[in-house]
């Protein structure tokens, strides 16, 4: 990886959302590189929205998020529910193999150097001697091993997991995070959105706690504090179900942004 | 006695040998088996099999179209028939993605107006035989012209299917996670359906636009049965197309049966079989306690 000190992501008054609905509003903040970090909240606190706006699925309502040192299309990223379709006839090699896309894309040929990777990648996640199995017939658990080796192959720097062990046996959430530690030492960046947190104590240093906004950012310890996870609460529970953001006075970027906006509608 | 004369002697062979129609048929469906068969995996594999249907049927006000203004001209039908296929391909996935209504009312829709549209131009200008003709196909009447364009259609989807496989499965498994990685992702499936509908024009000419996504989705979804990869079911599929248009013919030779829907009918003989008897149909797998116990 780049020895480059700059933020690998860089939030700046960012605003995400869907249908006019703001999830997450006004985040400033920026990821450096190498950093691995958890994202906690409440349910609803737009922790997957989040992700989902730096893997570039969403375009912001206001704000921008900067990406330095990888490019949009080369993030790794494990959506919460796969959106692989299961019953697909594909056998556990060939799915994995779709990792490599960055470097093979769709027409080059799979080399030596491939197949080793393959081989290699469903070494690290337990899954060798499963290669010719389809993936209808993996357990839970071995799919998201899978998933994983998928992930491994794409080699980014910028690696994104929301919710990856929601549902998955303690077995292979421990060879998962192995992984996951590696794939840090590798000095790749690792954003996880993650529910457990003994979890995120025991293997996150850094921690970024959410509800619609930021309650606190930092080392691990100094975040999870019971004040904090009280406030992100309250912060939840005052805005009832949570279906959007409260509406905020709107600040000096936000008139711009309407009036760049009107400027063009009219202009 | 010469070698063709005991080769006609056989009853399974001896139409082929005999009448150059039947060989002509034969070529046809080998080559529909070839080119549309693989289509259809794909079409079934993307939950897409009824907008398969859809789209044959919306060939039919092109292809009459082309009757109205030039007769039973295999050109002129192929041509309305290409535009008409394309157009519905497009606005059928369009209507789903921004409106209300969802994809299989709005296919729904586009295959009823079309089917009767179709039906009503044809009988505008031509008789009930014509009308025959375009509904069920005449795979017993295939001349040079048709039988190029059969050809040339298999030929073209081959080398697409082969060329852009990866990125054909990858639109099917994960489209996701290619429209993610690639800008390739809308080139896959526009690329997809325009095979798709340049099949189902060749299947109309043998089998006519009712029945030319039978010889897409029966030998699929029956190979579906039988094996669990792509390549396999490929392969499965295509041989099963191939197999059931031969006794297809055969029966609508000896028996005397109108030849496209004896076609489809065997295919969809061999999926009821398949289902039956095939390992992974629901009889089958779920009787065998899958390798569990030793005997």
């Amino acid at each position: 990886m780049k020895a480059d000190n700059a933020a690998i992501v860089r939030f700046e008054n960012l605003t995400l959302g869907y249908n006019h609905h703001p999830a997450v509003h006004h985040l400033h903040g920026e990821v450096a590189p190498g950093t691995l970090l958890a994202i906690v909240g409440p349910n609803g606190a737009g922790k997957s929205t989040l992700l989902k706006g730096i893997a570039g699925e969403l375009r912001p309502f206001q704000g921008t998020i900067h990406l330095h040192g990888v490019r949009k299309e080369n993030i790794a990223y494990l959506t919460q529910q796969s959106t692989l379709d299961n019953t697909f006839p594909i056998v556990v090699q060939d799915f994995v193999a779709m990792g490599l896309w960055r470097h093979f894309g769709a027409f080059r040929r799979f080399d030596a150097t491939a197949e080793r990777r393959i081989a290699e990648s469903l070494a690290a996640v337990g899954l060798t001697g499963l290669e010719n199995r389809p993936i209808g017939q993996l357990s839970g658990g071995q799919l998201q091993r899978a998933r994983f080796a998928h992930v491994m192959l794409q080699d980014s720097p910028l690696v994104l997991l929301d919710e990856p062990y929601s549902a998955i046996d303690a077995n292979t959430v421990h060879d998962l995070a192995g992984l996951v530690r590696r794939w840090n030492t590798e000095g790749r960046t690792v954003i996880s959105v993650l529910h457990d947190l003994e979890h995120v104590r025991s293997e996150y240093p850094e921690t970024l706690l959410l509800a619609r906004e930021v309650i606190a950012r930092g080392p691990t310890e100094a975040v999870l504090t019971a004040e904090n996870l009280k406030r992100a609460r309250q912060l939840a529970e005052e805005q009832g179900e949570l279906v959007g953001a409260p509406v905020c006075a709107a600040d000096e970027d936000a008139e711009q942004a309407i009036h760049a906006h009107l400027g063009h509608k009219h202009g | 006695m010469s070698l063709v004369d005991t080769l006609a002697s056989v009853p399974v062979l001896s139409p082929f040998i005999e009448f150059a129609f039947m060989r002509r048929a034969l070529a046809g469906c080998l080559a529909l088996s070839l080119g549309a068969t693989p289509i259809g995996v794909f079409l079934m594999l993307r939950r897409m099999s009824l907008a398969g249907d859809a789209i044959s049927h919306a060939i039919l006000p092109g292809a009459a179209i082309g009757y109205l203004l030039a007769g039973l001209s295999l050109p002129a039908m192929t041509i309305g028939g290409l535009v008409a296929g394309v157009a519905v391909a497009l606005l059928a996935g369009g209507v789903a993605r921004n409106s209300v209504i969802k994809e299989d009312a709005s296919l729904a829709t586009f295959y009823l107006i079309s089917l009767s549209a179709g039906v009503l131009i044809i009988s505008m200008r031509g008789s009930s035989v014509d009308l025959l003709h375009i509904l069920f196909g005449s795979v017993l009447a295939l001349d040079d012209t048709a039988l190029l364009l059969l050809a040339a259609f298999a030929s073209l989807s081959i080398v697409a299917i082969a060329a852009g496989l990866r990125l054909i499965v990858l639109e099917c498994c994960d489209p996701a996670y290619l429209a993610r990685i690639s800008h390739l992702g809308a080139v896959a499936h526009y690329g997809f359906m325009a095979l798709v509908v340049l099949n189902l024009i060749g299947g109309f000419h043998a089998l006519g636009t009712l029945m030319a996504v039978g010889i897409m989705i029966l030998p699929s979804a029956a190979a579906r049965f039988w094996v669990q990869t792509i390549a396999p079911l490929i392969l499965v599929a295509i041989a099963l197309a191939f197999a059931g248009s031969v006794v297809g013919l055969l029966l609508s030779y000896y028996v005397d049966l109108p030849a496209g829907p004896a076609i489809v009918l065997t295919l969809g003989g061999l999926y009821l079989l398949s289902m039956i008897v095939g390992p992974l149909g629901p009889l089958v797998s779920r009787r065998r306690p899958r390798w569990h116990f030793t005997r």
